[in-house]
């Protein structure tokens, strides 16, 4: 528990320190929320219509914008070599820096969605479940992402390859976390969507930080 | 290796699985003689046998056995590629070998990793500094990732004349200095067993002979180093290990 609050502070504190990163993601995902408008057109009925899909699949492309940030620095500076030698399990390691990644790249955007979400016409009943699918789902593509990101450490071009990896494996997040949203902006339950999302998190939970840390293992080797 | 694994001696790797009693026990060590106290535990030692390690698709070495007891330091001589950084990292249990198996006090150390993470000190090419930390915030995650805790970050800073230094961001510091932050963990987070993959790169000379004090300390302490090296380091009495002697046989090879 004490390391895992040491790497945490660290990540923490070096995302602090080079906040341009984390600035570079939420204006990403606020500059190519705004294309839109311009591409399909000011209507208000299309704009409405799209606004759940627009955000998540923004948010998908920027949180995986910045999933180099979790392990790439570690690996070429050589901390990845004491990461894995710490007394403690790789895994518990593993998931610090997942939280930490996720407090500085997927919290920012969670608070930037509804913002985001008035300038795309969502109707106001959706704003809630907006902010509360993505504080459920991005913390998956936080989790996902690390594996994606921990495999292709030493690839060449990894960013292009961890995309390729990953974005299947974001499909189902997206699809309930857009029928969540889609579904309270027309005032239908959407407590099914919220359960499930909250099942693939908890299995994404136990399942990709052991999974990072055995590709880890692999990239050192 | 798998099968080393399935040894019968789990249980007692279990029962030293906290750092702290590592470094327990490399506290007793220094009252312990080398020889063998009748009855009592024996002192640890450190040994491989017929290590063999594939690179891609080479072989770099094979056939490889050492031993180093408590008190002793074992220098790793060889061109490059023969191996050393290999044969380092396969101590430091970040490179599996392809065969063999390594024990610590007769123990095979892969049935308990963390274990081995605890008692042993790796430092290789790479000094894990990170640019926007001071060099205070670097040594002192460095001890922290290892099992210590912050008491002994100063003095570690004060051996290796860091003192001054040490609010001054990672990206401010020449390559010796890094250097000096890297060793500087082995005070602020001590364990029986050093591993260092040439130390002496980028050090100048008054930093070899702190390095030098250190390495003789901690081997009269009873602490255990494996160093590999080109330049000059001075090591009263080590055993040496020519890696040329474990490559493996090349057709036309002189």
């Amino acid at each position: 528990m004490g390391l895992f609050l040491s790497v945490l502070g660290r990540d923490l504190r070096l995302a602090l320190r080079q906040s341009s990163d984390s600035l570079i993601v939420v204006g990403f995902f606020v500059v190519t929320v705004v294309l839109f408008p311009f591409g399909v057109g000011p209507e208000v009925s299309v704009l409405e219509r799209i606004s759940a899909g627009v955000l998540w699949v923004t948010a998908l492309l920027a949180s995986m914008l910045s999933l180099d940030r979790i392990f790439q620095q570690d690996y070429e500076d050589g901390s990845l070599d004491l990461l894995t030698r710490a007394p403690a399990p790789l895994t518990g390691i593993v998931l610090a820096k997942i939280l930490a990644h996720w407090l500085t790249t997927a919290l920012p955007l969670v608070v930037a969605a509804p913002v985001l979400a008035v300038l795309l016409q969502m109707s106001p009943e959706g704003f809630s479940a907006l902010v509360a699918a993505l504080l459920l789902g991005t913390p998956t593509l936080s989790l996902i992402g690390a594996v994606g990101a921990a495999l292709v450490l030493g690839a060449r071009r990894g960013g292009v390859l961890v995309s390729l990896l990953i974005l299947p494996l974001y499909v189902p997040v997206l699809i309930f976390g857009v029928s969540a949203v889609d579904g309270a902006a027309s005032g239908f339950a959407v407590a099914s969507q919220f359960q499930i999302m909250g099942a693939i998190l908890l299995v994404s939970l136990v399942v990709c930080p052991l999974a990072a840390a055995m590709a880890l293992r692999q990239a050192l080797e | 290796m798998s099968r080393a694994a399935g040894h019968g001696t789990a249980f007692h790797a279990k029962a030293l699985g906290r750092p702290g009693i590592s470094l327990y026990t490399f506290q007793v060590m220094r009252n312990t003689p080398i020889s063998e106290a009748p009855g009592g535990p024996e002192p640890s030692s450190f040994s491989g046998e017929r290590l063999t390690c594939v690179r891609g698709e080479r072989v770099v070495f094979t056939g490889l056995s050492f031993h180093v007891d408590p008190g002793e330091a074992l220098v790793l001589l060889g061109p490059n590629g023969s191996g050393k950084s290999s044969l380092l990292r396969v101590m430091a249990l970040l490179l599996k070998p392809f065969a063999g198996r390594l024990d610590w006090s007769g123990r095979p150390v892969a049935d308990d990793p963390e274990d081995h993470g605890a008692r042993t000190r790796y430092v290789g090419h790479q000094d894990a500094i990170k640019p926007v930390l001071s060099l205070r915030e670097n040594v002192a995650f460095q001890a922290r990732i290892s099992g210590a805790d912050l008491s002994r970050v100063d003095e570690a800073l004060e051996t290796f004349a860091l003192g001054r230094l040490a609010g001054v961001p990672g990206r401010m510091l020449s390559a010796g200095q890094k250097r000096r932050a890297n060793l500087a963990r082995l005070v602020a987070a001590p364990a029986p067993l050093w591993l260092l993959d040439e130390p002496t790169t980028a050090l100048d000379r008054a930093s070899i002979g702190v390095l030098e004090a250190l390495l003789a300390r901690h081997r009269e302490q009873g602490g255990l180093v494996v160093v590999s090296t080109h330049q000059d380091i001075h090591l009263p009495g080590a055993r040496v290990l020519h890696l040329d002697a474990f490559a493996p046989r090349k057709p036309g090879a002189a």
